[in-house]
């Protein structure tokens, strides 16, 4: 093995690239390259998801017996409450808009850089503030909320660290405002010639959707975080039931932040899962526009239904039925997306690569978790199921099968042109596979444990159930193996992997028409765009293209 | 006639560097309307509950100071246009002096807030406090719950307000401030928003127990 082809930053002489621009700590803290900052958001985020990772096993572990044995009831409350507010806004808001989307959308919309870099860098510090907050309250002794710190349990009556939490959370939602500020104006004003709208690559749509979102929710739930913080420090009583406050109006206005938080989580995943399945199966996207308008569809009325968490909160019946109706209006354009990925692998040549693999059980897991939802969205099963561990299995499906498998699987997708190295494709298959399986056997048992009437948040259970929380324990064994895999061969191919080509899986898309890693400034000239957007064939190859049509016409 | 700007990465034309920031700024604005509007819409549902209480709640509060204050910041919008536009033509001197007479009158905005709050805990108005006035009534006990809560947020912008429009005098001292007018623009524009959020708590605060 020559010693140019080994480590990290090894290279060919004479090579550069963004990873090769100053090697010391202070060139990657203080740069405001878009590369270098997804770097530091991924290497961070990873952190988080491990702390978030790590409390879901003891959380696990103690629902193996149906006694209370590894924790007390309090102890059982903090666990879960971080576990959440971890793997919610360190981890899976962030996760592929900070790390691919950051990386990847000036790439793909032919651009040097975002609009703002240097606010793109201070996003990142304040995520990182954020985080010390947050972390700080958990070694202190934790919150016992919930992640949804409903009052008035987490201004008057938790005894524990509401106000740091709360806090950073406050803090790490301007980070995600920085980002969302960015993306939108970089897809409006940094598109290269030729780049017209419906030349954007549909992740490049899905960061665009997520940002608006971004920036159109998370104020709301600033706002929500600044009342609790001035109830509990300086005893405003503003949700006081004592003093007429309205406990409910603090649902209402958390949930008008946090349900579209889902979507600001799976309309990414939807990005990279669009991206990987149509160069995996050449295929061109099928049905383009469908897709875009699907998006965005997704993110305007992803604002109307917050009211579907709050049926058993003492709503109105009427509020509850517009709620209702409007959750099962937003499965039409998720149907949208789920017929048309179906529809992009038909007639399609097929490789099951790492990637697909992923992206094909993101389809599965997101079709599951969304159906799912439709019987929580009925208000009369909604009462049966609330707060039933069938409503943890559903956003499960939908957060962790779906967004994680979609993160993984871009991951996968773009780690050549990210390291410039090739990762193990057997192993990778293999991970695709485990973490598939370990997470079915983790989460559908929850399905039924909440049919047979488990309730969420509880340490103990009645024996009965103790079958499918061992089923569900030892299948969180197999899922976390899926997501350590990738941790050891990303690793290795860091260090020993294959030199990757500039487009190693023959793609579409600006990204792959730079070197693998990029430039510094991504493009050595201002890329030129002339071509439709997935030009994997010609149009009259397509289903329902010319051959087809002249076949099937009757003479 | 304004100097060649000065640009900063990815940009290659300042026409389009002023574009991105403006653009973005009003993107941030979207998200401060949406911070507001989620206090607006609490205060509006709290004060259908009761308007009664609200009513005598608001009486208590200072119309005198609270009146004085939306004119100094009315004021101050002014002065910052001028600057910002005299700053765009290249007339520095009318720049500084906007400059000035902004931080001024957003500092007086700041000091009669705070003469107001001494004012208000005199008169035993903080619903926290042992000695509350209202203590008992709900709807005026949430009245001033929010008039607490929203006038600190709401003297927390100004400050950032004025640190912003302490950087474009910096930047003047400086020389630059001709060559980077965008600023002044942007800065402008977040400080109309901060002036606008007090014309709506104004009415919302000092006349709705009148």
């Amino acid at each position: 093995m020559r010693s140019d082809d080994t480590g990290l930053l090894a290279r060919e002489p004479g090579e550069t690239s963004y990873l090769t621009e100053g090697t010391t700590l202070r060139s990657w803290l203080l740069s405001t390259d878009h590369k270098r900052i997804a770097i530091l958001y991924a290497i961070s985020i990873t952190g988080f998801f491990f702390i978030g990772g790590a409390a879901a096993t003891m959380i696990r572990l103690e629902l193996f017996t149906p006694q209370g044995d590894f924790t007390t009831a309090d102890e059982y409350n903090r666990l879960f409450t971080l576990h959440g507010v971890i793997m919610v806004w360190f981890f899976l808001v962030p996760s592929i808009p900070a790390t691919l989307g950051n990386f990847l959308l000036p790439l793909m919309v032919g651009a040097k850089d975002v609009a703002f870099p240097r606010l793109n860098l201070m996003s990142w510090y304040l995520y990182i503030i954020a985080g010390i907050f947050t972390l700080t309250a958990l070694l202190l002794g934790g919150v016992d909320t919930g992640w949804t710190f409903y009052t008035p349990l987490s201004t008057l009556y938790s005894n524990s660290y509401v106000l740091l939490a709360a806090f950073g959370i406050f803090v790490v939602g301007f980070s995600s405002i920085a980002t969302g500020i960015n993306f939108i104006a970089t897809v409006h004003l940094l598109r290269t010639k030729g780049m017209t709208w419906m030349r954007l690559p549909l992740f490049a749509w899905a960061m665009y959707a997520t940002s608006l979102v971004m920036v159109l929710a998370t104020p709301v739930l600033a706002m929500a975080m600044l009342l609790i913080c001035a109830e509990r420090l300086f005893g405003l009583p503003i949700f006081d039931p004592r003093a007429g406050g309205d406990p409910v109006l603090f649902q209402h206005i958390f949930w008008f932040y946090s349900h579209p938080a889902v979507y600001i989580m799976i309309l990414p995943a939807m990005g990279v899962v669009s991206e990987i399945i149509a160069c995996e199966a050449r295929r061109r996207v099928f049905g383009y526009q469908f897709m875009v308008y699907a998006m965005l569809v997704i993110a305007v009325i992803g604002f109307l239904v917050w009211g579907h968490h709050m049926f058993v909160a003492g709503q109105s019946p009427f509020a509850s039925m517009i709620f209702s109706f409007l959750s099962f209006v937003i499965a039409v354009p998720s149907a949208i997306k789920v017929f048309n990925w179906t529809g992009t692998l038909y007639r399609g040549s097929i490789r099951f690569s790492a990637p697909m693999l992923y992206a094909l059980g993101f389809v599965g897991l997101f079709t599951l978790g969304g159906l799912t939802g439709l019987f929580l969205a009925s208000i009369p099963v909604d009462v049966h199921l609330s707060d039933t561990y069938f409503v943890v299995a559903h956003f499960h499906y939908i957060m962790v099968g779906g967004a994680v498998s979609a993160f993984f699987g871009g991951l996968h997708f773009w780690w050549p042109k990210i390291t410039g190295r090739m990762y193990s494709e057997s192993f990778a298959r293999f991970a695709a596979i485990t973490l598939f399986f370990g997470f079915n056997f983790t989460f559908f048992p929850q399905f039924i444990l909440g049919y047979l009437g488990m309730p969420r948040r509880y340490h103990e259970y009645p024996p009965e159930f103790q079958v499918w929380n061992v089923m569900s324990s030892t299948g969180a064994v197999v899922l976390a193996i899926g997501y350590l895999m990738p941790l050891g061969y990303f690793a290795y191919s860091l260090l020993n992997g294959k030199r990757a080509s500039d487009n190693p899986w023959e793609a579409t898309g600006l990204e792959w028409t730079t070197n693998s890693p990029p430039p510094k400034h991504n493009f050595l000239e201002p890329p030129v765009v002339l071509t439709e957007p997935y030009a994997y064939h010609d149009w009259d190859e397509a289903p329902g293209g010319a051959d087809e049509t002249t076949q099937d016409e009757p003479a | 006639m304004s100097a060649a700007p000065i640009l900063v990465e990815p940009f290659e034309e300042p026409e389009r560097q002023r574009e991105a920031m403006v653009f973005g700024l009003w993107l941030f604005l979207a998200t401060e309307i949406l911070f507001f509007g989620g206090f607006f819409f609490l205060y509006a549902v709290a004060r259908m509950q009761d308007p009664d209480g609200f009513a005598r709640g608001g009486a208590h509060a200072n119309l005198l100071l609270g009146t004085i204050n939306t004119i100094l910041l009315m004021t101050s919008s002014a002065t910052l246009t001028i600057a910002e536009r005299a700053a765009r033509d290249g007339w520095m001197r009318a720049a500084r002096w906007g400059i000035i007479f902004t931080l001024m009158l957003g500092t007086a905005f700041l000091v009669v807030k705070g003469f107001e709050y001494r004012e208000d805990l005199a008169e035993h108005l903080f619903p926290a406090a042992p000695d509350f006035s209202f203590a008992g009534e709900t709807g005026a006990t949430r009245f001033w719950s929010f008039y607490w809560f929203i006038t600190l947020v709401h003297a927390i912008h100004l400050t950032i307000g004025l640190g912003c429009v302490a950087r474009l005098l910096w930047l003047e001292r400086q020389g630059t401030l001709a060559r980077r007018w965008m600023v002044a623009e942007v800065t402008t524009l977040y400080w109309h928003l901060v002036d606008i959020v007090w014309l709506l708590l104004w009415p919302l605060l000092y006349l709705v127990g009148r």
